[in-house]
């Protein structure tokens, strides 16, 4: 296993390119809170059960990303800022064919 | 004004501990939550989901833990302020501290224990630009008397259990009530959404999906909201309504204890974890997942432990001649306020023939 390379796009419009694991059972959401790239307190609040939607995300790139599951359509049929390529980032795993994987953080809410 | 001997802010798991820690000590304990009920996150967020590392529990719902932590507490009388916000903090002259809600109640204690989470739970407000303009004239984010919609047209938004509940219980006061959400689908108890589906049929409920509300008009105080229908391009439909109540969860800010004059690093309050999780200020501690220290890991567990060292920190604060010594529930049992007692059953001895 090895790592993967992402760019996320934080809340200022400053993009980073990031190595992610992908043998931690890591997150987006987590791969995020790791680096820093949004302060504590405003990303991952619930954890990561697809409960808070504070971990919305953009996906710019063409990646095949695994379909959302009920909780995460029904979080995000509630939360604010959503756009047709949003996914909460707790519910994205890191593996190996989403190196590349371009996304852009979804303003606080 | 409220006196007791540990005021704690926040009554999430962390805070309720702390009142039996503080209990075995013969402290008293009053806490203070912007929610309306105990349990913090486990009671707002996720109280059906299990949690499986509580030592001692292979798995135990949320909303079942704060019960237990409730029952456990029981003996030690801990009051509450619930549905406040501790607003400001005073020292007075004798180093006691005065915490005054938003609602004004004040309350007065030699010590202050900070358990707040992640902050105060806030409603998530939709984006609507004048939206501000109308609060409290007409549009609400919490239903606190439902009363006050009584023969009012109101219009609901949002998708989870408490716009399905809060619709339910809304139709038999209100004159009309209209629900909109953006998909067809609503996460809730499945019994709530049933019973929606059966006032929808018996025309108790007007239901608009998939919409949202897009806008707000009125004069002085809300007259109509904007519901966009959001699957085919037909014209918004103008409702004409009293009252807007958009119910799109809560969001945890720390609010206004951040300008209490504590260390604060990465929206948490820093304390010392290799003594006692006092803050900067003496007599303030913070425990649970508001702190924070090197290593620091936000898991209940461990908001148990910060609880039980503050506790003991707080005591000797309180009487700095009396040595204490520490005596196992199982051994001193447990000597309720309420004049309660528990303790382990004497082992029989009795002769073998």
């Amino acid at each position: 296993m090895t790592d993967i390379k992402i760019k996320i796009t934080d809340r200022e419009g400053v993009t980073h390119e990031v190595d992610a694991p992908t043998d931690m059972n890591m997150n987006l959401m987590e791969v995020v809170r790791s680096y820093e790239l949004a302060p504590e307190g405003t990303i991952g609040v619930c954890g990561g059960m697809a409960m808070c939607a504070s971990c919305q995300c953009y996906v710019k790139s063409e990646h095949n990303l695994p379909e959302k599951s009920d909780d995460e359509d029904a979080m995000l049929a509630e939360a604010f800022y959503v756009e047709d390529n949003s996914r909460l980032g707790c519910q994205i795993r890191m593996t190996e064919d989403l190196n590349g994987l371009e996304v852009e953080l979804a303003p606080e809410s | 004004m409220i006196k007791t001997d540990i005021l704690i802010i926040g009554a999430g798991p962390t805070g309720l501990f702390a009142v039996f820690e503080a209990g075995l000590l013969k402290l008293k304990c009053h806490l203070i939550d912007a929610l309306p009920q105990a349990g913090g996150q486990c009671s707002e967020i996720y109280p059906k989901k299990p949690i499986y590392d509580i030592p001692g529990f292979p798995e135990v719902l949320a909303g079942e833990l704060v019960d237990n932590l409730m029952e456990q507490i029981k003996p030690f009388q801990p009051g509450f302020t619930l549905g406040e916000r501790a607003e400001t903090i005073k020292k007075l002259d004798d180093g006691t501290f005065v915490v005054t809600t938003n609602k004004g109640t004040e309350h007065h204690a030699p010590i202050i224990a900070i358990a707040g989470g992640l902050g105060s739970f806030e409603p998530r407000k939709p984006l609507l630009e004048n939206i501000a303009d109308f609060e409290d004239k007409g549009v609400a984010y919490m239903i606190k008397d439902p009363e006050v919609y009584r023969n009012k047209k109101v219009v609901i938004a949002g998708g989870g259990d408490s716009a399905l509940d809060w619709s339910i219980f809304l139709a038999d006061i209100a004159s009309e009530v209209t629900l909109v959400h953006r998909r067809n689908e609503f996460r809730g108890a499945l019994d709530s959404v049933e019973k929606v589906q059966h006032l929808k049929n018996a025309g108790k409920i007007n239901l608009i999906t998939p919409a949202e509300i897009v806008g707000l008009k009125g004069d002085g105080k809300l007259e109509a909201v904007m519901v966009r229908k959001t699957t085919d391009a037909v014209e918004d439909i103008i409702l004409e309504v009293d009252n807007f109540i958009p119910l799109f969860g809560l969001s945890p800010k720390l609010g206004p204890i951040a300008d209490w004059g504590l260390e604060i690093e990465k929206n948490a309050i820093k304390v010392d974890n290799t003594l006692d999780y006092q803050t900067n200020i003496p007599g303030i501690y913070a425990i649970g997942d508001v702190n924070t220290y090197p290593g620091k890991l936000k898991l209940i567990l461990c908001g148990f432990h910060e609880a039980t060292l503050m506790c003991q920190s707080a005591y000797q604060r309180l009487y700095p001649d009396k040595k204490y010594v520490l005596k196992y529930t199982t051994v001193g049992g447990i000597n309720g306020f309420d004049g309660s007692k528990k303790e382990a059953p004497k082992a029989v001895v009795k002769a073998i023939d």
